[in-house]
This record gives structure tokens, sequence and C-alpha cells, in this order.
């Protein structure tokens, strides 16, 4: 082996975490590209709400502004995030027992890049079939002002994000996805149902609606539905920011802590 | 001179059936070019002690130095200066050899070029060539595990770990794998530090040993020292003297390696 032990080469043009981001991003964008099956298939379920659900809507009061179109597809929007992300954790286990893991972390790539680079593949997945999911909306019968539907996809990523990085904090610390499915599903169902993503709480009773306040979801969607009519500056876009961009923040924090210690 | 040294490392692990002390304070060194065999029975600790000087996994107590590196105080100098294949290796199945190798480079801070120059030489070192462009599911385990090598060889490291790393090769490869241990340290002086469960294989590779059992260091020396020490005799065979220093009964009669 004509190799002199000498030091690594080191050149980084980039500052470590973004340079570390963006190589497990590559590698896991990649393998997202891989398998087309895998890109799409999280958009079978919104999508079939948005064909099979969709239309009974349109001519039912729904104590809102806008076409029932407007309600559903923020909505459906938020649920590609929150099924998408949730499950994320999924590939981390297998990645587990092939060793990946632990390959990855034995080498001085920085902790947070290991996460986000994952979680920005997630977020970057998600985002597209989020674009895709609105194009069939609009086929469907959808208008909604371009800014609205932007914001639309910002939530999706901030959504996306957040419960990305707890998936993968949650699949850290387990070992089987046996354990790892239930706890995924006991969070997401609710979250769905509480959240309004269907159809608004302003149509529950009093007792359901206050429920659904202590679910950080119902702010995202409720922010959502209002951009989709082109009500920019309300209390509600302004409450859905705040808890997105919050429960970001404590999620990749709380990922990156797995993610520093965890001795999976 | 060491190049590693533990002091009363230690791990417990706490589960619901309350806390497992895995290494209860394991005290060990090991000279820069050594190559060291860390033996012990199922449960002993040895992948725990591996995982724990690889920065895998943050010791409970006690101390280590690795190339220089204290384990808890630069736990990124030490992952530079290592290099750690596990049992079940490291690559995914669906990227090619050559992917996971460039994609290694570059974790290890080279650009482009020189990651895509660094996996060519790699295949080169490790017979690899051919195989760059398969996807790592199409390999046998000698070729894997050869490109789980050439993986953690990636930044030419100081200390090569390996746990287990002869498990489920076949003959053939277990030779060339030996070789290629030995090799290492030859031309590059590269300290490997394995765990093993194969008698012969400690014996034939291993400048020195350490027995590990129920966490702590058992016994170490030279394969002949163990054989002299506690075999009692230096015609005794390495697994009397393992047998005797962990206590597991008498030794069957025939001399084929045994997974302990």
């Amino acid at each position: 082996m004509p190799l002199p032990p000498d030091q690594p080469r080191t050149l980084m043009p980039l500052p470590p975490l973004l340079h570390d981001t963006a190589l497990i991003y590559g590698r896991y964008l990649r393998q997202s590209l891989r398998s087309r099956f895998a890109l799409l298939f999280g958009l079978l379920m919104p999508l079939l709400y948005l064909l099979f659900f969709g239309p009974l809507l349109t001519h039912l009061p729904l104590g809102a502004r806008g076409s029932s179109w407007q309600v559903l597809v923020p909505g459906l929007l938020l649920q590609l995030a929150l099924f998408g992300a949730s499950f994320a954790g999924f590939t981390i286990i297998v990645e587990k027992s092939q060793g990946v893991v632990e390959r990855l972390r034995v080498t001085p790539a920085g902790r947070l890049a290991l996460l986000l680079g994952r979680v920005l593949r997630d977020a970057t997945v998600l985002l597209f079939q989020a674009v895709l999911l609105v194009l069939a909306a609009v086929a469907m019968g959808l208008r909604a002002p371009l800014p609205g539907i932007l914001i639309g996809f910002a939530f999706v990523t901030l959504l996306a994000v957040s419960l990305a990085s707890l998936s993968y904090a949650l699949a850290m610390r387990v070992d089987t996805p046996q354990q790892f499915a239930p706890v995924i599903n006991a969070l997401t169902m609710p979250s769905m149902l509480l959240s309004g993503l269907l159809v608004p709480m302003t149509l529950a009773p009093a007792w359901l609606d206050a429920l659904s306040r202590l679910v950080p979801l119902r702010y995202l969607v409720d922010a959502v539905r209002d951009a989709y009519v082109g009500s920019y500056a309300t209390a509600h876009v302004l409450y859905g920011a705040l808890v997105a961009v919050a429960l970001a923040a404590l999620s990749v924090t709380v990922g990156t802590r797995v993610f520093r210690t965890a001795g999976a | 001179m060491t190049i590693i040294s533990t002091a009363g490392l230690a791990r417990t692990f706490h589960t619901q059936h309350g806390p497992v002390e895995a290494v209860r304070g394991i005290d060990l060194t090991v000279r820069p070019g050594e190559i060291l065999g860390l033996l012990g029975p199922n449960g002993a600790g040895k992948t725990t002690t591996l995982r724990m000087l690889t920065t895998l996994l943050r010791p409970t107590g006690g101390a280590a130095t690795v190339a220089g590196c204290d384990l808890l105080a630069d736990p990124v100098g030490v992952r530079r200066a290592c290099g750690y294949v596990a049992q079940s290796g490291g690559t995914d199945p669906q990227v090619t050899a050559r992917e996971e190798l460039v994609t290694q480079g570059r974790l290890y801070g080279l650009t482009k070029a020189q990651a895509v120059e660094r996996a060519e030489e790699l295949a080169r070192e490790m017979d690899l060539v051919e195989l760059l462009d398969r996807r790592t599911a199409a390999l046998s385990g000698g070729q894997r595990r050869r490109l789980d090598i050439a993986m953690a060889l990636t930044h030419r490291p100081k200390v090569l770990f390996l746990d287990e790393p002869t498990t489920g090769l076949d003959p053939g490869s277990r030779a060339g794998l030996w070789d290629l241990v030995r090799r290492l340290r030859d031309e590059h002086g590269t300290t490997v530090f394995l765990t093993t469960h194969y008698l012969d294989e400690a014996d034939a590779l291993a400048d020195r040993l350490v027995i590990v059992d129920g966490g702590t260091v058992a016994a170490e020396g030279t394969p002949g020292a163990l054989k002299r020490t506690y075999g009692g005799s230096p015609d005794a065979s390495l697994q009397d003297a393992f047998l005797a220093i962990t206590g597991r009964g008498p030794a069957p009669a025939d001399t084929a390696p045994v997974a302990v």
C-alpha cells in the first residue's frame, strides 16, 4: 500500500455544519430518488381524501370563508406532513441494524449535521409531494391566491422538520419497529382528529373546540386556512407561525441532543 | 509509549430490570503498532468497551485516551484518529461500494475529487476494483468485510478497531483478512484493536491478548505467556488457558475453533 500515514487532507470551503449537512442531505436524497415508489407513496392518503372526500364537502356549510377546497386542502397538506414526517424514523431503525448509524457516528461529522441532513431530505420530499397535491387540488376545483399557497408550503416545511426530528429522536431510542409504530400511531391519529384537519373545529361543540386548542397542529391548520383565503395579517397566521417556529426549534433541539448522546 | 490507555473505564446501562454493569472497570494499555486481541465470553463487555473507545458510547466511569486525545474532552480528535468496523458492518445495501467510499472520504473532509481518487486507491489496496460499481448487497461476506475495512481506513487512522471481523467468513476469507491486518501494521504502523471469539485467530494474529470476563480484565499477556501461566505448560492450547481464566469448565477434546 503506497500510503504514507499522514494526516487526513482537510479542505473545507464551507463551515463544517453546512458541509456535513449537505453531504448527509445528498446521501439521503439520492436514497429517496432511487425509489419512485417511496417518493410518491406518502401522497396516496391525502390524494384519496382529495378525490373521494373532498367532493362531499362542496355543498356543506363549513362555517369558513372561501370554497370547501380552501378549507380542505390546507388540512390535507398538513396531513401529508404529519404522517410523512412522523414515520421518517423508520429508516433509522433499519439503518441501525445495518450498522450505518454507527458508521456515520464514528466519523468526525457534526452530530447536528447527521440529524439535519436527514430532516432536510424529508422536508424536501414532503414539499415536492405537497406541490403535486396542490396541483391535483387545482384540477379538482381549488382556487387560492399564490402567496397563500406559498405560505402553506412554508408551514408544511416547518411541520415536516419538527416531526421528522422528533421521529428520528424516538427511533434512535428504540430497538424495533414494533416499539416505534404504536407510539407514532397513538400520537398522529389524535393529532389529525383534534386539529380539525378535515373539517374546521369551528363546527365542533365547545368542549371539543377547547380540547383541540391543546394540539399544536390546530394553530398551523387555522393559519394555512386563513392564508388560502388571502388573509395574511390575522391572529391565526401569527399564532400559527409562532407555534410552528417554536415547535421546530424545540424538536430540532431534542433531536440533536439525542443524536449527540445516543448510545443506540 | 502508549497509543491507547484506559483507567477504570466503565459503563452501566439502566434497564427496566435495574442497572446492568456491562463494563465494571477496564485498565489496559496498547502500544503503537501493536495488534491487540480482546477476548472474552459473550456478554463480557468486549463490544461495549470498543464502542466506548470509539466515542459511540459515553462511559459512565473512568477515563481513556486514544492517540493522545481524551475520550471525553476531545471526542472529535478520537474520531479523526481511529477507524471502526462494527460486527454488522456499516454500508447501505442499496448503495454502490464506490458511492459509500466517496461519501466516507467526504465525511473526513476530502474534496469530491480527492474522495473519488481515495476510493480508487482503497479499492486497489483492498482488492475491490472490480466490485466498485456493485451495490453492497451484491457483495459476498468476505468482499463486504473488505469494503467495511476500506471505509474505516479512508482517513489513514492511527488505530483501527475491529469488532469480530472474521465472524461468518469462510476459511479463505479469514486467512485473507489476517494477512490484511498484518500488512496494515507492518506497512503503516497501524495499531489494530480487535475482538474475536476464535482462539486460533487470537493465537495467530495478536501480539498480545486481553481477556475480559464479567466486565473486568481477567488476564493479559502474549498468547505464549497465557498458555504457560494458565494452561499449565507451554504446550497447552490457548483454549485451555482461556477456559482456566474464565472458569468455564474443562476443555473439550477437539481443537477446532470454538465460539465460546
